[in-house]
């Protein structure tokens, strides 16, 4: 157990003294998860509506697709999405492997399919009590989409949390298409699968106490600002 | 009274309307129409089919056999619809009308000029920024009957709009109702509250199990119900 006091000191130290390795991997982690999360965001949570509200040719397949996408492996996407980037894939000129963005898009692909999925349920369950009203005042289905992502948007914000988590946590796909090169594309996991690695398991330890740290933080956050906005809105 | 004018939906008419669920006939084959003028109010016991027939004649479900006509098209976007609930927007109460008044494209001056109107003539102007899920019941109805006046229908829907509510609540939503009416707007109601039929109704449509067994001007309804089904009714014995 000795690691976890050791690991204890560590986390402090690199706390209080600011350790700029470990600033510049927290911000890139956090660029990272975020803006994935913002994506993935913009993209599932219409596509989560429209697959409750609207009735098109494939839609039970889509509908279950993007459920089964939920449990996608990491290190499969990431490796599916390494040989879309790699030089002799299709997108190699983009010159994107083992850039930040290329992680970036490995976890808009991971992330988009739990918000969808998460949102598709919860705007299908809206939908039963709205549906006789806004069809009487004049709603298309398409029209009803913007109205009821507004009106679950509490329950929504946890479907975005979800996807968070996923970004956050996750380390296969960022691994393959980021490479963890030091300085480029090391984010919180990979740092913490490297050490690991290497043995330094109170420095490994300490870096997953701050990420824990950082997760608490940003659904506190979340948490909060509902809490303002649910009291001011109902 | 509203004009008969160039374009108006009015007269409807249910023709040989029936609706089947589940195997069983919720609406068994009648016709009845909807003229311009008078206050109808579709009066009957628990389950003879009331609800149905508004959302058949509304076009929010669709009918296993017969048709729905209207006078002009696209008949939906001039009538509006008061549920016995209304679902309330999370958003403010005014936003509510609003919202109703996007759907049917008016917009900047003209939508807060209704939307000021009808929230004053409902009582709700101090409420108006209030979010909508946070008012009362009452005050809540009065916002629906708010929001489906502010579009202006030549037809309004009313589903029991009172059966939740205390006295002093119904009695707000009878007045609000006369006062849609006296705008020009033909009124039919719902109820299974013999009161308010009597208070509100011009015409009774009366229903039993899914059939239509008399439809008649009330003062008439009321002195000399025409068939014993309704004339129970009248009585107060229950019938199913």
């Amino acid at each position: 157990m000795n690691e976890f006091s050791q690991a204890f000191g560590a986390t402090g130290r690199m706390i209080t003294t600011l350790d700029r390795d470990l600033v510049e991997i927290v911000v890139l982690s956090l660029r990272v998860s975020l803006t994935a999360v913002a994506v993935a965001a913009l993209v599932g949570l219409p596509l989560g509506a429209a697959l409750a509200l609207l009735r098109f040719p494939g839609r039970r397949a889509l509908t279950v697709a993007v459920n089964a996408l939920m449990g996608l492996p990491p290190v499969v996407l990431g490796l599916i999405v390494y040989l879309l980037l790699s030089r002799a894939g299709p997108l190699g000129v983009l010159g994107l492997l083992f850039t930040p963005t290329a992680m970036i898009v490995a976890q808009v692909l991971l992330v988009t399919p739990i918000i969808a999925a998460l949102a598709r349920q919860v705007v299908e369950d809206l939908w039963t009590e709205y549906e006789e009203q806004l069809r009487s005042l004049g709603a298309t289905p398409g029209r009803a989409i913007p109205t009821l992502l507004w009106d679950g948007r509490f329950s929504l914000v946890t479907a975005v949390l979800a996807g968070f988590g996923r970004a956050s946590a996750e380390v296969g796909a960022v691994m393959i298409v980021g490479g963890n090169i030091d300085h480029v594309t090391r984010v919180m996991t990979t740092a913490i699968a490297l050490e690991t690695a290497r043995g330094d398991l109170a420095l490994a330890l300490g870096l997953g106490i701050i990420l824990l740290l950082l997760s608490l933080a940003v659904n506190g956050t979340a948490f909060l600002l509902g809490e303002a906005a649910r009291a001011g809105a109902r | 009274m509203s004009t008969p004018g160039h374009g108006s939906i009015l007269p409807g008419r249910l023709e040989g309307l029936v609706f089947e669920a589940g195997g069983r006939r919720l609406i068994d084959g009648f016709d009845l129409s909807f003229e311009v003028g008078p206050r109808t109010v579709i009066l009957g016991p628990n389950g003879a089919g009331k609800s149905l027939t508004l959302r058949l004649a509304h076009g929010l479900i669709a009918p296993s056999a017969g048709r729905v006509v209207w006078s002009a098209p696209r008949a939906r976007r001039r009538q509006a619809l008061v549920f016995q609930r209304p679902v309330m927007l999370r958003r403010s109460a005014a936003a509510n009308v609003d919202y109703a008044l996007a759907l049917r494209g008016i917009a900047g001056a003209e939508r807060a000029r209704r939307r000021g109107a009808v929230l004053a003539r409902t009582g709700l102007s101090d409420l108006a920024r209030r979010p909508a899920r946070v008012l009362s019941i009452g005050e809540q109805q009065r916002l629906a009957l708010a929001r489906a006046w502010a579009v202006e229908p030549e037809l309004l829907f009313l589903d029991e709009p009172t059966a939740s509510l205390d006295p002093a609540a119904t009695r707000a939503v009878e007045e609000i109702v006369n006062a849609i009416h006296g705008a020009g707007t033909k009124i039919v109601m719902t109820t299974h509250d013999l009161g308010q039929a009597r208070r509100l109704a011009d015409e009774v449509v009366f229903l039993h199990r899914g059939r239509l067994v008399e439809h008649a001007p009330a003062e008439r309804f009321f002195a000399a119900p025409a068939t014993p089904e309704a004339q129970a009714f009248l009585k107060g014995e229950l019938l199913w």
